[in-house]
């Protein structure tokens, strides 16, 4: 435990002084250098993505509630689906990441701002025009191979849509590693002297953990990409068969970021989720270093288990038993942190507000997606399974049950924090069970779809199937429903809402000693670290809030 | 009656163990197995099943016990015990889930390799076929699942050539000269495909046999297995190809041995009639031609389209 003996002279108050600059809402449109506002502009524009990509996830499950191509052309079909991926993906879950990034890493460290401030502006504003540029490839024949776009297909079908979607992804991967070079500086260098790397809130390890594997992946995508693009456009053959090049390159380049990316995209929510629920459970974080530690393990085994998204493909038999080993490995470290959150549970006085409500759904989806992830792994049953429906369910267990679910857990956290007021708990415990629901609704049948035979990407499948695509349209519309009391939470709060006090749920990480929403450089006075980042249950009786703080505080001094 | 909490963890332990390996054996939600291999990977699938009823039951379990059981009460404003970590338990949680894939992965390079996964003949990835690939002995090399060891499949396999073009599997039977555009084979022979892609990528999927190999325009690729139950089973390409992927599908048929005998010669003669009986590409092509036609209004695709897929399909 790293305590600092030094008594504050004067208690932060609520509100802004006079010696800062005000905040105007006019900033959130600007190119502003605030890590906070853009946290917030990162949050938004994920969220008004995840919007657009849901809406395309509806018209596509409309399309399979019947097995007949129906409602849309196939070929329209397989442009909702390359964008409903490339959206969630690269739109949605890896900003809303940076969002949560951005906006806490500073204040969790202590520091005023991000390492580097333009930098960080630079790379948000790179966000907007590449998800512009990809939705406008809808007037010109948008994408339609896939978000893994292999070629040959990506090369033979459609050019202009393929040429948008690779330029989109450039820009948009661009703006993902100048992110993580601020991340991983500001980690590093900007921390106050009180507090060592082991004193860190572990939102921060995770952040590492997630900045390194951008650093090392995006450029073999871009460089994947780039290529794809010669191809495309200048009729060079890297990747294409019919002159001499290898399709199965392309694979490898592109799995070698994308499969990481998983990862880039679940770090930082476990992150998220190591901060929500010791504060909501009012227990310390059980086992601190293994959580830490084990981030680090997922991010270096995940650079080396990328072909197992290729065991059916051209994989040679002994490297599809070397990702196999590495790929069963990486359950290791996850359930590590699986184990460690349940005990962190295990005992507390759990709050069950909206914000753990959305984390322990977090563990129990994303328990499922865990679970299938070591099923498929194992080289036998994954040749049956590989493009089916199977691994449809399984990776939306893990970036809905995980990220999204983790994310929101974020949001109910930290949003007194961000917009300076509370939520309606109501709402929001309606919301989860509405999110809960129509989300095992979903996807949960999916496994079954592709057990029994229906493969991924199709339009049209075997009538024998539509019972179960119906009910799992009937989720996706409950999960369409369940978003609306979540908006009309939202925006009836940052209107309405009770005025939020500085720490509402006594949580001891830096980030709740400044004023919601923080001043414009986060503290009034460099802040003291008078207790690690989870340690409840040992000074502090009462939930009290503020009071028991500067009980504390005087205790710590006394002590001395 | 009060009873002591150990003994009631005894007794979930117990259900929970019980429950687990009824559930891995009878879930239901595999399709039939049609081959031996089939049903090795049912059972490692089972297996694999089983541990994974038996985590969820216990991770679900731990979490609706805590809501129910340590919620906050009303009232109630201090915080939990300050427990920070517990390090022979935590050894114990990375320990289980260490021996557990230890032990899958075995299970699964053992299934592997019975299924021929490793045979040397069809394990290596020879890069784009500039030259055909040979070993030493002059036998092509290929990529995907080959013979068992130590299995009776290497002798006389009935070799079919398949190929997968938008949006169409065309079966080519190099010892009878028989082209379709269905799959028919005889129960109880090994079957050996050789695959490969006239276009894009495709993937050859047999559900009912746990099988799948990609193919890939400009390379070899394998896939060995033996029917062991007389039906008809559905094939399909498992890799996006297109805008009719979906409609990308065709069926296996296992005869008996007359039957497949039947078939042959049925679809022999058919193709006698044709004008051009004596030259094999010929007969390739026009049968071609003849299986598309049809499909060629369903898939909405022109003429001429079905025209360059021939080209692509015979350089």
């Amino acid at each position: 435990m790293t305590t600092s003996t030094e008594p504050k002279t004067n208690p932060i108050q609520d509100g802004h002084s006079s010696e800062h600059r005000e905040r105007k809402w006019q900033d959130y449109f600007t190119f502003s250098t605030d890590h906070k506002v853009i946290g917030i502009q990162y949050l938004v524009t994920a969220f008004f993505f995840y919007f657009v990509g849901g809406a395309l996830a509806e018209v596509m499950r409309t399309e399979l509630a019947t097995p007949d191509p129906d409602f849309v052309q196939p070929e329209f079909y397989n442009q909702l689906m390359t964008m409903h991926g490339t959206i969630m993906l690269f739109l949605w879950i890896i900003p809303a990441g940076a969002a949560f990034a951005n906006y806490l890493i500073p204040l969790m460290i202590g520091a005023e701002d991000m390492a580097f401030p333009r930098l960080n502006a630079v790379a948000f504003w790179m966000i907007p025009p590449g998800g512009i540029l990809l939705l406008s490839s809808f007037f010109n024949g948008a994408p339609q191979a896939g978000w893994t776009s292999y070629p040959p297909l990506s090369i033979v079908s459609g050019k202009s849509g393929e040429e948008i979607w690779i330029l989109s992804i450039l820009l948009l991967g661009t703006s993902s590693i100048l992110g993580a070079m601020n991340f991983v500086t500001t980690i590093f260098k900007m921390r106050i002297p009180d507090m060592d790397i082991h004193s860190m809130p572990l939102f921060c390890w995770s952040m590492l953990a997630t900045s390194a594997l951008i650093l090392l992946g995006t450029p073999v995508l871009a460089a994947a990409l780039i290529l794809l693009s010669f191809d495309l456009i200048a009729g060079t053959s890297f990747f294409n068969p019919a002159g001499g090049g290898d399709p199965i390159v392309y694979q490898h380049m592109f799995w070698f970021y994308s499969h990481p990316a998983v990862y880039i995209m679940i770090l930082p929510f476990f992150g998220v989720i190591s901060e929500v629920l010791p504060v909501h459970a009012r227990k310390p974080i059980f086992g601190y270093r293994a959580i830490a530690y084990s981030s680090l393990a997922i991010s270096f085994l995940g650079l080396i288990v990328w072909a197992h998204h290729m065991f059916t493909s051209g994989t040679p038999g002994w490297l599809r038993m070397f990702f196999m080993a590495t790929t069963m490995i990486i359950a290791v470290p996850t359930g590590i942190k699986v184990f460690s959150w349940c005990a962190t549970l295990w005992g507390g006085k759990l709050n069950l507000n909206s914000a753990l409500l959305f984390g322990i759904g977090f563990l129990s989806s994303f328990l499922i997606g865990g679970l299938s992830g070591v099923m498929l792994a194992a080289v036998p049953f994954d040749i049956h399974v590989h493009d089916t429906y199977f691994i449809v369910g399984h990776f939306h267990y893990v970036l809905f049950g995980g990220s999204v679910f983790g994310l929101f857990a974020g949001v109910y956290h930290w949003f007194p924090k961000m917009s300076g007021k509370m939520v309606n708990e109501t709402l929001g415990r309606l919301h989860f069970i509405l999110t809960f629901i129509g989300f095992n609704l979903t996807f949960l049948p999916m496994h079954q779809l592709g057990l029994q035979g229906m493969n991924r990407r199709i339009a049209l499948y075997d009538p024998q199937f539509q019972t179960i695509n119906m009910i799992c349209t009937i989720g996706s519309y409950i999960l369409a429903v369940s978003t609306f009391p979540f908006i009309i939470n939202i925006v009836w709060s940052v209107f309405k809402g009770k005025k939020a006090p500085r720490n509402p749920w006594s949580a001891l990480t830096l980030e709740w000693q400044t004023a919601s929403p923080p001043i414009i450089e986060n503290f009034e006075e460099e802040p003291v670290l008078w207790a690690g980042p989870y340690e409840y249950g040992i000074d502090t009786e009462s939930i009290d809030g503020n009071e028991s703080v500067e009980e504390m505080l005087a205790e710590v001094g006394a002590e001395s | 009656m009060n009873i002591p909490s150990n003994i009631l963890t005894l007794i979930a332990g117990i259900i929970l163990t019980l429950v687990s390996l009824w559930y891995g054996q009878n879930h239901g939600l595999l399709p039939i197995a049609a081959s031996k291999d089939a049903t090795q990977v049912d059972e490692l699938f089972n297996f694999m099943m089983t541990i994974a009823t038996g985590l969820f039951l216990l991770v679900e379990g731990v979490l609706v016990y805590s809501v129910i059981k340590f919620r906050r009460r009303k009232g109630d404003t201090t915080d939990g015990p300050p427990i920070e970590g517990n390090v022979p338990l935590e050894i114990f949680w990375t320990a289980i889930p260490t021996v557990i894939v230890f032990i899958l992965a075995i299970y699964s390079f053992e299934v592997y390799n019975t299924m021929g996964g490793l045979d040397p003949m069809a394990s290596h990835d020879m890069g784009p076929k500039q030259q055909i690939a040979m070993n030493s002995e002059g036998q092509e090399v290929a990529l995907g699942l080959g013979v068992s060891p130590e299995s009776e499949q290497g002798n006389n396999p009935l070799i079919v050539n398949v190929n997968g073009i938008q949006y169409a599997w065309i079966f080519t039977y190099p010892d009878t000269g028989v082209v379709s555009g269905e799959l028919h084979v005889p129960v109880d022979r090994p079957v050996q495909l050789n695959i490969s892609a006239g276009d894009v990528l495709h993937a050859f999927w047999l559900p009912e046999f746990r099988i799948k190999q990609d193919a890939i325009p400009g390379r070899d690729a394998q896939l060995t297995f033996t029917p062991n139950k007389i039906g008809q089973y559905p094939v399909i390409c498992a890799e996006l190809c297109g805008a009719y992927h979906g409609g990308m599908k065709t069926s296996l048929t296992v005869h008996t041995a007359e039957d497949y005998e039947q078939w042959v010669q049925d679809n022999t003669f058919a193709q006698a009639d044709a004008p051009s009986e004596s030259v094999a590409l010929n007969t390739t092509k026009s049968s071609d031609e003849e299986f598309l036609a049809p499909y060629a209004e369903d898939l909405d695709i022109e003429a001429e389209a079905i025209a360059q897929l021939n080209h692509a399909h015979h350089h």
